[in-house]
């Protein structure tokens, strides 16, 4: 995999764990972060909408099925790193903060800290979440009872 | 002569105060707040967010409060909200496939790999009225069991499309967006995709009955649950300032893939043909409505006659919104003073003329 690759897809992994966590996690650790460097809000938060696609029989042609609120927003530190943040929901402070840390993680000495602070945390616990969940699911799964036929053959 | 024009203004103001008065209720009563809605209502909220057609669990609660709990109230004032928002672009294709299932059930097949998941269901409860429940008292956490991360859930339809048992849903030709209603106008005759789309957003009520109607004969169409499936799916969207896919959020939604009897025609032999519903949240009621009136829509597709109101894609396309319905039944509470008038006029003269020409008659 060349250096590219592995840039961006440790950029699209932290974006979908920061986007998928609850504003209030990501703020709260944001701030025991400590001090970020200085950066510029190039896009104010903005909340819009994106068309939410479907798929015919789940596996088809497309459609539309409906919208979902998103809120984005783009900054740039003062040292030239871009970051861009797009998080589900109406959560203008949240969308800064990931692009914050989206353009931080593209400085080697920020990397380290913010994978272990910030986003392991919160991919831990997106994945105790989504555990809680099916394991109550699978309390439901039914069992089938194979009853004897009758002996005679 | 002169015509009372304007007016009513005060009289409009208090209404809204007064509106405003009935919604709170009785002050003693702790008042509502949008996370009780959320968590307490969640199927209400589900609702509101498939038929406003916007997924926003708090705005769908604000929208049921201020409604007061009436619905389709409460889904014109999400579709007004979205109407003030910028549209950043279209997702990717959710892929159920990928769901972690809270339910997953099929009628097909009694072992179907992945199993029968019941989750929460109001299938077995006896509709008897709990009054434990209105004792206000905590409720025990429920069971878990451990979880099989090897096992997934293929989709029932698969299995069956291997065979060639089942039809394959349309595939895309380029995957494209589809077209989209809420920006380009419907027109008819619509795609199958267009046709989901306003099916989607329809209202349940209007659903349930058009879907009952071909179970009853009008439009007959043989149908079986090859699967539902509810839970939580990613949202995958490329962001053009990115140019790479993220997962913007996880979303619940509810699916049916209806599994229908076809006799064949003359260039494809007898095999069985499918119906498809999707809802925000979990809504099998409306996921299963769907499907079933998305398939008696393919009437004309698959020869066959369509004799029924669930069959005639006009009929059904352009009265499933339960907005626009609302809106046009809801209007004639507007004055109409001046019709009214006219075809006062109308009507005495036409009575006059009839008792002129009696009277001519009797004389």
């Amino acid at each position: 995999m060349t250096q590219i690759d592995a840039a961006q897809e440790r950029r699209q992994r932290w974006l979908s764990v920061l986007a998928q966590a609850s504003a209030e996690q990501v703020a709260t650790l944001w701030q025991r972060l400590g001090p970020a460097p200085a950066y510029s809000v190039l896009r104010q938060p903005e909340i819009g909408l994106v068309m939410v696609q479907g798929r015919i029989s789940g596996s088809g042609a497309s459609f539309a099925a409906g919208e979902m609120t998103v809120t984005r927003a783009a900054v740039r530190l003062t040292t030239g790193q871009l970051g861009i943040g797009y998080v589900g929901g109406r959560h203008p402070r949240q969308a800064e903060i990931v692009a914050a840390l989206d353009a931080m993680g593209q400085m080697p000495e920020w990397q380290r800290r913010i994978e272990d602070q910030v986003v392991a945390p919160l991919a831990a616990d997106a994945d105790a979440r989504r555990r809680r969940r099916a394991s109550k699911a699978a309390a439901t799964k039914v069992d089938f009872f194979t009853v004897a036929r009758e002996a005679g053959t | 002569m002169y015509v009372a024009v304007k007016g009513g203004e005060t009289a409009i103001e208090h209404s809204l105060e007064l509106l405003a008065d009935r919604r709170r209720g009785d002050r003693d009563v702790p008042e509502l707040s949008l996370r009780q809605i959320d968590e307490q209502l969640a199927l209400a909220v589900d609702r509101v967010m498939t038929e406003g057609s916007c997924y926003d669990r708090e705005l769908a609660a604000l929208a049921i409060k201020q409604a007061r709990g009436d619905l389709v109230e409460a889904i014109f004032l999400l579709r007004a909200y979205r109407t003030t928002l910028p549209r950043f672009g279209d997702t990717l294709p959710i892929d159920t496939a990928r769901m972690v299932a809270e339910r997953r059930i099929s009628s097909t097949f009694k072992d179907v790999p992945g199993g029968q998941v019941l989750g929460p269901t109001f299938d077995y409860t006896h509709r008897l009225l709990d009054f434990a429940l209105m004792a206000n008292g905590e409720h025990p956490a429920a069971p878990t069991a451990p979880v099989d991360t090897t096992n997934d859930l293929p989709r029932v339809g698969d299995i069956l499309e291997r065979e060639g048992m089942l039809e394959p849903p349309p595939s895309a030709e380029n995957d494209a967006p589809a077209q989209d209603i809420t920006r380009t106008p419907l027109t008819l005759p619509a795609s199958r995709p267009v046709r989901l789309q306003n099916l989607a957003r329809g209202d349940e009520g209007f659903l349930l009955a058009l879907a009952y109607s071909t179970q009853r004969g009008y439009g007959n169409n043989h149908p079986f649950v090859g699967e539902i499936r509810f839970g939580a799916v990613p949202v995958s969207f490329v962001p053009e300032e990115l140019g790479f896919a993220i997962e913007i959020a996880e979303i619940d939604v509810t699916e049916c893939d209806m599994v229908n009897q076809f006799a064949g025609s003359h260039d494809v032999p007898p095999q069985f043909t499918r119906g498809y519903g999707l809802a925000f949240g979990h809504a099998e009621r409306k996921a299963m409505s769907m499907a079933l009136v998305d398939r008696s829509l393919r009437a004309g597709e698959l020869s066959e006659n369509a004799t029924a109101p669930a069959q005639d894609e006009e009929f059904v396309l352009a009265h499933s919104d339960s907005v626009e319905a609302s809106g046009f039944v809801q209007h004639l509470k507007l004055p109409h003073y001046v019709d009214f008038q006219s075809e006062l006029v109308v009507v005495r003269t036409l009575r006059a003329e009839v008792e002129a020409r009696l009277q001519q008659a009797a004389e």
